[in-house]
């Protein structure tokens, strides 16, 4: 990938962050750190590799995103907003009463969501219907699923993994959002996942591994995947929780976030000054 | 009389579909050959899918389908899907207001044999508490299979109980069957009898042994739980002044629920129920549970009896 598309998502995903990080605050609830640890591949998926039409949202041909982790629809939402899907006034109002934009997607082919989410471990079995539908109404179309790390602990994912290998859907991408915490803690800790990629390979999936931050490295995961045939991939992207804000990252924030007014001051600055710097990046 | 079993009406009714409308597909659940969908699936290979034993996962998919523009039927028996399926059927179907169709076979205590775990007495409970959820209970062969082969047309969430046992055919094939409608099957100025699936047939016998006592019970087939055809409930008990509402189904939340809740609400009479007391099944015949669990055409006998003293003129 050219350093110039590079410095172009970066950007847009900075934006995005700053959009989420507003949509929180004035929501007063919402996850900032699961949200922020997807924001790359999102904006990778929508500004660079999935085959939409925000003009056309509901376009038969066009790749479908399941995000099966709900809880970080604020990011989802900011993106559709920035791809053209509807007015980014509209984020402001995440979480409030009569919004479009519900604290878990509601399904809205208008506004660019292709599947309701919200009860976890859900997204990989709606994506293999919709994959299994797709597969003969519009062959070209993939569909990509967006899980949490954490969600996997459901036992739904892994029938629905067991689905799209019996099936062979090679029209189906799993990524696996990796930041390693859910609720109240660790995953490895509550109830272990590793090794997750050999559980993935064992049932059938073709598997690559990524840092969920570096889109060189996100892009030629997705290559590599979509070289393999006759199987269905999973991506295993490995991402910091709360990516973008050091104190997410440190965990100094709650799951959950009810930020203060502090917290966002701190969080914005951090932000902003990374702005500053990709400016100097762009212009060298 | 030639008996079948509602859930037959799968055999035939799904191929019917499948001609009507390109877009039908079936999902089962490793149990084609107890639903008849096997059939289907050796008629239409390249439009059955099987998910395995993992009913979940069916509604998922299911889900995932509609999405993306197919009209899938999910099929499996009734504990397992209404029961075990539950959060999915809420939120990847009702919630989305989606073109699914779920058909449930062996509800009740008349499956038999394999006891308390495949006697579902709490689906109409949970499927009708659901927003945006159609829920419909055939008691003959030939109103089953024209739900089925009709529901093609109805482009929402609809949830149709089916059951395991023979019961009489009742009804002719050219009767048609739509939600929110019931039937009256036998009219009558005294008692209205409502009654859905092989209670109808119980509610007819005990409306015999009625008249011959002098009472004319007024006996409404009501198919389709919810919506409830409130109109003919309502302008029948104005006429009879008392109602008994029969089911194969908990007393909680079912037929009878929605019965109450419509009267108690528009038109309240005396009312009594006949339906499992708030227990789980077990195995034994059919016609035995029947009995056991109280569910004949007697027991509505005694209730006619019971809100016929005290009827609201």
């Amino acid at each position: 990938m050219e350093r110039e598309q590079q410095l172009k998502l970066r950007r847009i995903a900075l934006d995005i962050r700053k959009d989420v990080l507003r949509m929180i605050s004035m929501a007063d609830s919402g996850h900032l750190g699961s949200a922020f640890s997807c924001v790359d591949i999102l904006v990778y998926l929508y500004f660079y590799l999935m085959n939409i039409n925000p003009d056309e949202p509901g376009w038969r041909e066009r790749d479908r995103f399941v995000l099966s982790k709900g809880q970080a629809c604020p990011s989802l939402y900011a993106v559709l907003a920035r791809r053209g899907y509807f007015e980014r006034q509209e984020l402001w109002n995440y979480r409030r009463l009569g919004s479009l934009l519900q604290g878990h997607p509601a399904y809205m082919t208008a506004l660019g969501i292709d599947a309701p989410s919200g009860s976890l471990g859900m997204g990989i079995g709606i994506s293999c219907g919709m994959a299994l539908a797709l597969r003969k109404t519009s062959p070209q179309s993939r569909i990509y699923c967006l899980v949490g790390d954490g969600e996997l602990q459901e036992g739904s994912c892994w029938e629905a993994l067991m689905t799209a290998s019996h099936w062979k859907l090679d029209n189906l991408y799993v990524i696996v959002d990796r930041n390693g915490l859910q609720m109240e803690g660790r995953t490895e800790e509550i109830k272990a996942l590793e090794p997750l990629i050999e559980k993935f390979q064992a049932f059938g999936f073709f598997c690559s591994e990524t840092c969920g931050h570096d889109y060189p490295s996100i892009d030629r995961a997705f290559a590599e995947a979509s070289d393999s045939r006759g199987m269905p991939k999973a991506i295993i992207a490995r991402t910091k929780w709360g990516r973008g804000v050091t104190l997410a990252e440190r965990g100094d924030i709650p799951v959950k976030a009810s930020l203060t007014r502090n917290d966002v001051t701190l969080l914005l600055d951090e932000l902003n000054k990374e702005s500053v710097s990709l400016d100097g990046e762009e212009r060298s | 009389m030639e008996r079948r079993s509602t859930r037959e009406a799968l055999k035939d009714a799904l191929p019917e579909l499948a001609g009507l409308d390109e877009g039908v597909v079936v999902i089962d659940a490793d149990v084609a050959s107890s639903t008849y969908t096997k059939t289907f699936a050796e008629e239409f290979p390249d439009r059955y899918y099987s998910v395995g034993i993992a009913e979940q996962n069916m509604v998922e998919v299911a889900s995932g389908m509609a999405l993306a523009g197919m009209k899938p039927y999910a099929v499996a028996f009734s504990s397992f899907l209404a029961g075990r399926a539950y959060d999915q059927i809420r939120c990847c179907v009702a919630m989305p207001d989606l073109n699914v169709k779920l058909i449930a076979t062996h509800a009740g205590i008349t499956v038999g044999e394999d006891g308390g775990t495949h006697q579902m007495l709490e689906d109409l409970a949970l499927m009708r508490a659901l927003p945006n959820m159609t829920v419909m209970v055939p008691a003959d062969y030939w109103s089953a299979r024209d739900l089925i082969v009709s529901s093609f047309k109805y482009d929402k969430p609809l949830y149709i109980r089916l059951g395991r046992m023979d019961v009489p055919i009742f009804y002719s094939p050219k009767e048609e069957f739509k939600p929110g409608g019931g039937k009256i099957v036998r009219e009558g100025r005294d008692v209205t009898v409502i009654a859905c699936g092989i209670m109808l047939f119980e509610a007819l016998k005990a409306a015999e042994i009625l008249a011959r006592q002098g009472i004319e019970a007024e006996v409404i087939d009501c198919y389709s739980v919810k919506p409830l055809p409130e109109d003919l409930i309502q302008s029948s008990v104005r006429r009879t002044g008392c109602c008994v509402v029969a089911e194969e189904h908990n007393q909680v939340g079912g037929l009878y629920g929605a019965v109450a809740e419509s009267l108690g609400i528009n038109y309240p009479v005396p009312l009594r129920f006949v339906a499992i007391r708030d227990r789980f099944g077990e195995s034994g015949a059919p016609a035995e549970l029947q009995e056991y669990y109280s569910l004949t055409h007697r027991e509505i006998v005694g209730a006619v009896a019971q809100v016929w003293a005290t009827r609201r003129r």
